[in-house]
């Protein structure tokens, strides 16, 4: 009987102020038969690792618009790796401009999401590398 | 046992690893569980329930504040809240949000927030939230805070877990003709009006307030729990009414120490053993229909069971007729060819 279900934590960080974006996406997992957990606008770092800890992930998915994805990205990937948790997959959408995206990547970033992204690419995306994840730790 | 080393000194990813294992319904969790039960019993275990929206997260996210830095002299607490939101029974996804709310508990380590998607259970919990709480009160936690789905039914699972159960209301909306229908009333020990700050407040105190007198002629209001040890007389607990402002943080000192005084009060009158004693065998009788039915369901005959549904649907067994066929069958078969007609 396998009860096991994604578990994404969505997270707004930084200090920009809407997350249409970030609730769309969460919604199309959650229809998509995964538990998303919300946490809301102005997430620093700390509170996401702590967070996707608390709730063990395996998945989080960051939505930045503000432009400090430089900064933000590496230091929550940093804390994870510090809690131990360096297991788990980081997505990133948002507005990230092209030349940033092969860094991201570089860093452990699993894929990066411009604004047009249809959802259910997202959706396919996160299944796809949960699955494969889960097959190379089995 | 590593898993169970590690939570018992207080690693975190440990303890959340073993909260999944728990709910995923895996055998590393159960043996986990095993292992950690005789160190259970310690927590105080608070249900927080009500309608959607009426402020349970805000709610919680101001009664752990409270608890981590006492203003009247108690000793700090360290406190785990177990969140619990409701499962799509479309996609069986879920969105879990009542985090939002509870972003000043960040960064402190004597804090624990779980979220769990409620998967199919309709009693306001999920059908491995007892058995979470039990992890984290093994883990060492001394109050659980748990909040229910909220979707404004009669969520009596919630009183049958907790010690102490916060229903909360708040103004207006005919919320108080809806706490009658749903029973919300029967289960609380503690009633809070939130969202005080709005109109109406003064409205709802005096519904609720006519509600408990009507409900309060004589004696307690929970039966199963008297069964242990009947209260003296004279010593009802009588849930208290308070006003919150949660957003704001007002009314929360007044809950906390009313939660304090039923955990006292549950303790002098005996009833905290008596709780625990209905608590844990509900528990017990819960895994033992589930584990009955599932063994029984697995020794039946192939397709017999499906077999007497249609009989059923036919109108050529009655109910009570489909239960002697299928209990006469299993799970002990006679020796001969199992047949279902009578
Ligand atoms: N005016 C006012 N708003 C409040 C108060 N408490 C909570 N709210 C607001 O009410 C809304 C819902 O609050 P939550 O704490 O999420 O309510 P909930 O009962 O946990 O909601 P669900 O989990 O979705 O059922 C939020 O917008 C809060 O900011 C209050 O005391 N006064
Ligand atoms: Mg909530």
């Amino acid at each position: 009987m396998d009860q096991r279900k994604i578990r994404v934590l969505i997270a707004k960080p930084g200090l920009d102020g809407h997350d249409r974006g970030a609730k769309i996406v969460a919604r199309a997992l959650r229809d998509a038969g995964m538990e998303v957990i919300y946490t809301g606008l102005r997430q620093t770092p700390e509170m996401i690792a702590e967070a996707a800890l608390q709730e063990d992930v395996d998945v989080v998915g960051l939505s930045i618009l503000s432009g400090a994805h430089m900064t933000l990205v590496p230091r929550v990937l940093e804390l994870l790796r510090a809690n131990g948790q360096e297991h788990v997959l980081v997505f990133v959408g948002g507005i990230i401009p092209e030349e940033d995206v092969p860094a991201l990547l570089a860093m452990g970033v699993k894929a990066v999401y411009g604004p047009g992204t249809p959802t259910q690419t997202i959706v396919e995306d996160i299944r796809r590398a949960v699955l494969e994840a889960q097959g190379s730790v089995a | 046992m590593p898993l169970v080393d590690e939570v018992l000194a207080g690693k975190r990813l440990a303890l959340a690893r073993l909260l999944s294992l728990i709910e995923n319904d895996a055998p590393e969790g159960w043996a986990a569980l095993d292992a950690l039960y005789p160190r259970t019993g310690q927590a105080h275990l608070i249900g927080v329930t009500g309608a959607p929206g009426v402020g349970k997260s805000s709610l919680v996210n101001q009664i752990a504040r409270a608890l981590r830095r006492p203003q009247d002299g108690e000793p700090p607490r360290t406190v785990a809240i177990v969140a619990v939101d409701p499962t799509s029974p479309f996609s069986g996804g879920a969105l879990l949000g009542d985090r939002v709310r509870m972003r000043d508990l960040s960064g402190d380590p004597g804090v624990f927030i779980r979220s769990m998607a409620s998967r199919g259970a309709l009693g306001g919990l999920a059908p491995t939230t007892a058995a979470v709480v039990q992890a984290l009160d093994a883990a060492g936690f001394e109050v659980i805070l748990i909040e229910t789905v909220g979707a404004g039914q009669a969520e009596v699972e919630i009183a049958r877990l907790a010690h102490t159960t916060i229903v909360v209301e708040s103004p207006g909306g005919g919320d108080d003709i809806q706490a009658i229908k749903a029973g919300l009333l029967e289960i609380a020990d503690l009633l809070v009006i939130n969202k005080a700050d709005r109109p109406g407040a003064d409205l709802t105190e005096r519904a609720l307030r006519s509600m408990l007198e009507l409900g309060y002629p004589h004696g307690h209001h929970r039966p199963e729990a008297w069964a242990v040890a009947e209260p003296p007389p004279g010593e009802t607990w009588v849930p208290p009414i308070l006003r919150t402002v949660a957003t704001e943080g007002k009314g929360i000192a007044e809950v906390v120490q009313a939660l304090h005084a039923h955990a006292a009060y549950l303790r002098a009158t005996s009833r905290w053993h008596a709780r625990e004693q209905a608590r844990l065998k509900d528990i017990l009788d819960h895994m033992l229909q589930a584990a009955l039915l599932a063994r029984w369901q697995a020794s039946l005959p192939q397709g017999h069971y499906q077999e007497v549904v249609q009989r059923l649907l036919r109108r050529e067994l009655s109910p009570h007729q489909a239960l002697e066929a299928l209990l006469n069958l299993s799970p002990f078969p006679s020796a001969e060819t199992p047949r279902l007609i009578p």
